[in-house]
This record gives structure tokens, C-alpha cells and sequence, in this order.
């Protein structure tokens, strides 16, 4: 298990392989990367991503543990960045390999729905006209409701 | 004497990232009420607690939770990440 929460950027293509590597009993490897997404009007200067020391990497632990108990999996990744980012560039990864791709896929989507709700970030933008914290969507808290 | 932090537009509502507080608070909802009744700015961060999430000791709980003994409480938004 490799959890990073890091500022810097990190490179997926790198990071993918190195990841898919060494698994020679695992046939499945899933990725998934979340991207700073400008708005429809192009007006997102920047999205600044705060996060809670020590209690992030506690919980991304918990989660991708949570994930490792419930699926057959061969190893998992979950890279966070934190700071100031722009439109386009990669906010996270998590990357998931099982022997089978059914595993791979559901703990994938899995951790993201944990992620989004569950570690302790939070994300402001900062637009042409003005700032503001992304408030919490309802249907991300309902999507938990899936895997109790 | 307990650590508290604040995150996003708590830690911007109340002023300060994070404060050593002198308590005698048994609970989260102890402690709230204590920070409310010193100054306005803590008493509009707290107006309405459903809008708000706690963690005692870096652990999701609730707003009865017992922070006898605690460390760190930390006060934040439904957090966004992903």
C-alpha cells in the first residue's frame, strides 16, 4: 500500500507503471486521476486544496485498508495533492490491482466515494469574480450509502 | 488545555488555524458552547453546528463525543476531497 499526500505535481504515467509492476499474480489494475476542472465559462483561475495534517494520511490509510479487507486485493495507491493548483492539473490518483477486474473496478470506485466525504480536505475556488469553498454535494454523501 | 483547529471557512470565520484552549468541557457540544459565549466571531461559526463536522484526536465523531483527555479537537466543513 502506497498512500502519498504531497504538493508537488506527480506524473501518472510513472506512477502508473511502477504501480502495475511486480504484480505478476494480480491480471487487473485499475487507475482512476482527478483533475482540476475549470467551469463551463473558463473563469477558474486557481482551486486551492487545504487539507488536516496528519489526520489525511490517518484516513486514507483507514479507507484504503477498509478497501483491502473487502475485495481481493494485491496492493493499492492513492496519491492527494494539496496547495494551489490550476485548471487542468491532476489534483489525485488511486490506482487498485486484484487478480480479477471486478475487484479492481469496485474498490476503485470504492475509495473515491470514501475520499470525496471522508478525507479531510477541502477545496476553494478562485474565480474571475470571486472566491468560495466548494460546498459538499448530498448525492457524494448518498453514494456511501452503497457500501454499508 | 486542548488544541483547537479550524479548517476552510471556520478556521477564515474564527480568525486563527489553530488555538490551546483552557477548558473545563466534557463534550464537543461543552466546548462549543464555551467558545460561543467568548466572542461573536466563534458565535458565527458555531450558529449552526449541522453545517459542521469535529474530530476529537484526528477521529471523525460527533458532537456529544466525550474530549476529556483529548489532545486535538479540530472543527471544518463536510469535507471535499477527490
Amino acid at each position: 500500500m502506497k498512500i502519498a499526500v504531497q504538493s508537488e505535481p506527480f506524473d501518472l504515467g510513472v506512477e502508473s507503471t511502477a504501480f502495475a509492476s511486480g504484480h505478476q499474480d494480480q491480471g487487473a489494475i485499475v487507475t482512476f486521476t482527478g483533475i482540476v476542472r475549470d467551469t463551463p465559462d473558463g473563469t477558474l483561475q486557481s482551486m486551492s486544496i487545504e487539507h488536516y495534517p496528519g489526520m489525511t494520511e490517518k484516513a486514507l490509510h483507514e479507507i484504503a485498508s477498509q478497501a483491502i479487507a473487502r475485495w481481493s486485493l494485491g496492493d493499492v495507491l492513492v496519491i492527494h495533492r494539496y496547495g494551489d493548483l490550476k485548471p487542468g492539473e491532476m489534483i489525485m490518483m488511486v490506482a487498485t490491482a486484484a487478480r480479477h477486474r471486478k475487484d479492481a473496478f469496485e474498490a476503485a470506485e470504492f475509495l473515491m466515494d470514501y475520499l470525496k466525504s471522508r478525507a479531510p480536505f477541502w477545496k476553494k475556488e478562485f474565480l474571475t469574480d470571486g472566491a468560495g469553498w466548494v460546498a459538499a454535494k448530498q448525492e457524494d454523501e448518498d453514494s456511501l450509502t452503497r457500501w454499508r | 488545555m486542548v488544541d483547537v483547529l479550524y479548517f476552510a471557512w471556520v478556521r477564515e470565520r474564527i480568525g486563527v488555524p489553530k488555538e490551546a484552549v483552557e477548558t473545563t468541557a466534557a463534550t464537543v457540544a461543552d466546548l462549543v458552547a464555551e467558545l460561543s459565549a467568548r466572542e461573536d466571531r466563534y458565535a458565527a461559526a458555531f450558529s449552526d453546528v449541522s453545517a459542521l463536522r469535529v474530530a476529537v484526536d484526528q477521529n471523525l465523531t460527533d458532537f456529544d463525543a466525550c474530549i476529556v483527555g483529548a489532545r486535538e479537537v479540530a472543527f471544518f466543513p463536510p469535507m471535499t476531497g477527490g
